[in-house]
């Protein structure tokens, strides 16, 4: 039997493996999962040894498919991070989850001065240009910045 | 090369091949530009200004350049007169001036108000200046000036001095040199020389650059002397800022040592940065190069409104 399952095997829900390490939380946080009331079961699984990036965090989530969009932002915090739908204890989906080149409508630009921060009609756009730890720059006022939870939307 | 129907956001967004045609452009505008020349390159077209922050110079010469190549010009420098005080946004106004107008011009006060504005309007966006953010036509005018006045410059040496720091203007100028290949001197007191990433940038392009401390390093081997104003928002106290304005004054005794041929630059308005007496001398280039905003500015209006140029040759 595989010992991470030890830990704790679930029947329905997720599993976002090989997230960077030390980034579980943050991942917690972006699903909303942090919030109170809580909605589903959570196992938090930091520093486990990895055969590719030396260290791992692994959430596991009851209960809970990921939304549309949620695989993009897991992807600006953990660049590698794999999603595995569970279906009756079996894995019955994976993702890679992938760095994008462009990163629309997700963060709000850390520049209070930006005109994406005003009443205008339009979406935040930043280019990738540092993939782990992500670098942004901001398509419209030129901001580099790096990938900050409290601006992801 | 195709300007017709573009934008001019960025100077980042010009090739370096077409930043030297804009400015042989310019220069066959200089007679037109003095006034010894009438020139009918667009007829009919209308320019409209949209100054949401007032810059008189600025204004004036994007004005002066329409008329001089047969356009017309309307807009607002006062933005209580128009409905963005009643809470019109920006990308309204311009799906609203862009069905009156065939080029607009647009300083604003937020970064990033150029390219959305580009993005909403059809007809092509000139910045005039967003915020702390991108002044392309500054920046090609004192390109135009540098190359006219030294005739290319690959190798040739230019000092930039007083606040690297928080002026993007200069960041970008400082990106167009290293494209042509200058040497580059940076002169700043510490709390205001160049940040890091551009710096960085700076070496991943290879450029050729020096950071210094003291005007006198470098004054014996520069041909250019670019001034920038150091304001006095900057400091913490007015004393710091008087002790770094002091250090950073040019006036004709720090010039000693200085090429025959060296020319001293300056974005104007200039506040103590450069005294009085400096004007008089064979260095002082700044009322020039406000001069060569209008030939510049001319040039980029009559390729994005696709003006037949052969008249100029
Ligand atoms: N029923 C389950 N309950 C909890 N975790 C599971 C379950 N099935 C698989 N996992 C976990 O999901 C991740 C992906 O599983 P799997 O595809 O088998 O492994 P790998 O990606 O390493 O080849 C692993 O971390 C694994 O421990
Ligand atoms: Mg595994
Ligand atoms: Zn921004």
């Amino acid at each position: 039997m595989r010992k991470e399952l030890k830990i704790s095997a679930i029947r329905n829900g997720t599993v976002i493996d090989h997230i960077t390490s030390g980034m579980a939380l943050k991942v917690l946080h972006i699903l909303g999962l942090d919030e109170d009331p809580p909605t589903s079961t959570v196992s938090v699984i930091m520093h486990v040894p990895s055969r590719l990036h030396s260290f791992k965090d692994i959430v596991k989530i009851e209960d809970r498919e990921l939304k549309k969009r949620e695989p993009n932002r897991i992807a600006l915090l953990s660049p590698h991070a794999t999603i595995n739908i569970i279906r009756d204890g079996e894995v019955a989906e994976k993702h890679h989850v992938r760095p994008p080149r462009e990163v629309v409508d997700l963060a709000s630009c850390e520049n209070p001065n930006c005109i994406t921060n005003s009443r205008e009609p339009v979406s935040t756009r930043f280019k990738v240009i540092r993939k782990e730890p992500m670098v942004l720059k901001c398509v419209y006022c030129g901001r580099e910045q790096d990938v900050c939870i409290e601006r992801l939307e | 090369m195709d300007f017709q129907g573009r934008d001019v956001v960025s100077i980042n967004d010009f090739t370096l091949e077409e930043i030297n045609y804009i400015l042989d452009v310019a220069e066959g505008m200089v007679p037109a530009a003095k006034g010894e020349e009438v020139l009918d390159l667009i007829p009919g077209k209308i320019l409209a200004m949209m100054f949401y922050e007032p810059s008189t110079r600025t204004m004036l010469s994007f004005e002066t350049a329409m008329k001089r190549i047969g356009g017309k010009v309307i807009g607002f420098s006062d933005v209580r007169a128009t409905s963005t005080a009643k809470g019109e946004t920006l990308a309204d106004t311009i799906k609203m001036v862009e069905a009156y107008a065939d080029v607009i011009v647009l300083r604003h006060d937020r970064e990033g108000a150029a390219r959305m504005a580009a993005e909403f309007s059809d007809i092509p966006v000139l910045n005039a200046g967003d915020g702390a953010g991108q002044h392309p036509t500054q920046t090609l005018l004192d390109l135009y000036t540098m190359r006219s006045e030294l005739g290319y410059l690959r190798k040739k040496s230019i000092a930039l001095v007083g606040d690297l720091k928080y002026g993007r203007t200069v960041h970008s100028l400082t990106y167009a040199l290293a494209k042509f290949g200058a040497n580059l001197h940076f002169i700043a007191p510490e709390a205001l020389q160049l940040p890091p990433e551009v710096v960085s940038h700076l070496e991943k392009r290879n450029a050729s650059f020096e950071v210094h401390e003291d005007l006198s390093d470098v004054m014996g081997e520069v041909d250019v002397l670019y001034v920038t104003r150091i304001q006095k928002e900057r400091f913490p106290d007015i004393e710091e800022y008087n002790k770094v304005a002091g250090a950073f004054r040019i006036d004709t005794e720090s010039l000693t040592g200085a090429k025959k041929s060296m020319i001293i630059m300056h974005p104007l308005p200039r506040v103590d940065e450069i005294s009085p007496d400096v004007d008089g001398t064979n260095h002082a280039r700044y009322f020039q190069q406000a001069f060569n905003g209008v030939p510049v500015r001319m040039a980029l209006l009559s390729l994005v409104l696709g003006a037949d140029l052969g008249v100029l040759r």
